[in-house]
C-alpha cells in the first residue's frame, strides 16, 4: 500500500499518524508539505492529521482547506482515493466540502480530551471492515472543536446511506446525533474526530485504532492485487 | 476602501461561546440580557474598484463557512 501523511504548519498527530500506517501497513508513508501543489504518484491511502493548522486562524481547518496541496488531495478523493481525516483533519476536509457539515466549538466549551466508547454504524467501508456494525469500541478524542453540525435533511441523507461511520457511545461533544465520524457518498472519504492513530498497541491503553488501519491496508491490498 | 464583514452564526445553530459569554455577564452581576450571540468582524482595505461580486466572492469561499454562518459586508466610507 502506498500512503501519504500531509503536514500542515500546525499539524501535530502527523508523526502519529506515520507510526501507525507504517507499524500496520509495513511501508512507511511519504510525508507531504501543505505547499506542494502535487501528491507522490500512484497512491492509495492518503491521511490528513490532526494538530491546530495555521493556528486554527478563522475557522478550524479553514486555511489548509485552501491550501494547494489540498486541491490535490480533492482531485485525488475524485479518483477514489482513499482518505483519512482525523481530528483536524476532519475539520479541514469538511471545510474542503469533500465531507458535509462544520465542526464547531464543542457545546460544554471545554477542550475535551479523554478515552471515548464508539459505536461502529458501518463496518462496510475501506476504513471500518475490521469492525463489526454495532461493536462498541475505545478511541481517544482531544479536540475543542468536535460539535458535528449538518442541517436535519443532511443528516438523515448520511443515516440512510448508511455514512454515519461511528457514533459516540455517550455524549461528548455536543454532536448532532452524537456522530464522531463520517463517510462520502462513495465511501472513500472518511472524517472522524476520534483518533486511532492513538490506540495502535496495548501501551496506548488499547488496540481498537490499529484495526481501522489494518482494514485499509487489508481492503486496499485486496482491491489492488 | 474599508469594508467590513460581520460573520455570524445562522439562526439555530448553537453558539457555546454567546452561552458562556452571556454566563458571565449573569455572574457579573448584569440583569437583563436574554441572549448573546457572538460573531467575528473582517476589516478590509481595498481597492475601490472591488465589486459586489468579488466581496461575495470572498465570503462565500474563505471569510464565512456558508453550513453554519451568514454574513454582512458593510462599505466604510
Amino acid at each position: 500500500m502506498k500512503s501519504a501523511v500531509i503536514t500542515f504548519p500546525g499539524s501535530n498527530c502527523d508523526r502519529d499518524m506515520a507510526d501507525a500506517i507504517e507499524k500496520i501497513a509495513g511501508k512507511k508513508p511519504q510525508r507531504v508539505w501543505h505547499g506542494d501543489s502535487q501528491l507522490p504518484d500512484g497512491l492509495d491511502f492518503i491521511a490528513v492529521p490532526g494538530g491546530f493548522s495555521y493556528g486554527d486562524y478563522l475557522r478550524s481547518g479553514a486555511m489548509a482547506a485552501r491550501s494547494p496541496i489540498m486541491q490535490a488531495v480533492v482531485h485525488a478523493a475524485e479518483r477514489g482515493i482513499a482518505i483519512l481525516g482525523v481530528c483536524n483533519g476532519f475539520q479541514i476536509l469538511t471545510e474542503s466540502q469533500l465531507l458535509p457539515g462544520a465542526l464547531m466549538r464543542n457545546a460544554g466549551i471545554d477542550f475535551v480530551c479523554r478515552e471515548v466508547p464508539l459505536i461502529v454504524e458501518n463496518d462496510r467501508s475501506y476504513f471500518t471492515e475490521g469492525y463489526k456494525k454495532g461493536e462498541r469500541i475505545l478511541v481517544p478524542v482531544a479536540h475543542h472543536d468536535g460539535n458535528y453540525f449538518a442541517d436535519n435533511e443532511t443528516l438523515d441523507r448520511l443515516e440512510g446511506e448508511g455514512r454515519v461511520a461511528f457514533r459516540y457511545a455517550e455524549h461528548v461533544n455536543g454532536s448532532s446525533r452524537d456522530i464522531a465520524g463520517i463517510l462520502n457518498a462513495k465511501g472513500n472519504v472518511l472524517g472522524m474526530m476520534p483518533h486511532p492513530e492513538r490506540h495502535i498497541e496495548k501501551l496506548h491503553g488499547g488496540e481498537d485504532g490499529a484495526r481501522l488501519f489494518r482494514s485499509v491496508a487489508q481492503t486496499l491490498l485486496e482491491k489492488t492485487s | 476602501m474599508k469594508v467590513n464583514i460581520f460573520v455570524t452564526l445562522k439562526n439555530g445553530v448553537l453558539d457555546p461561546q454567546g452561552r458562556a459569554i452571556h454566563h458571565a455577564l449573569d455572574g457579573l452581576g448584569f440583569t437583563g440580557v436574554n441572549d448573546v450571540r457572538s460573531g467575528r468582524l473582517i476589516e478590509m482595505d481595498v481597492d475601490d474598484d472591488i465589486g459586489d461580486n468579488a466581496l461575495d466572492s470572498m465570503c462565500r469561499k474563505l471569510l464565512a463557512n456558508m453550513v453554519i454562518e451568514n454574513y454582512r459586508i458593510e462599505k466604510v466610507k
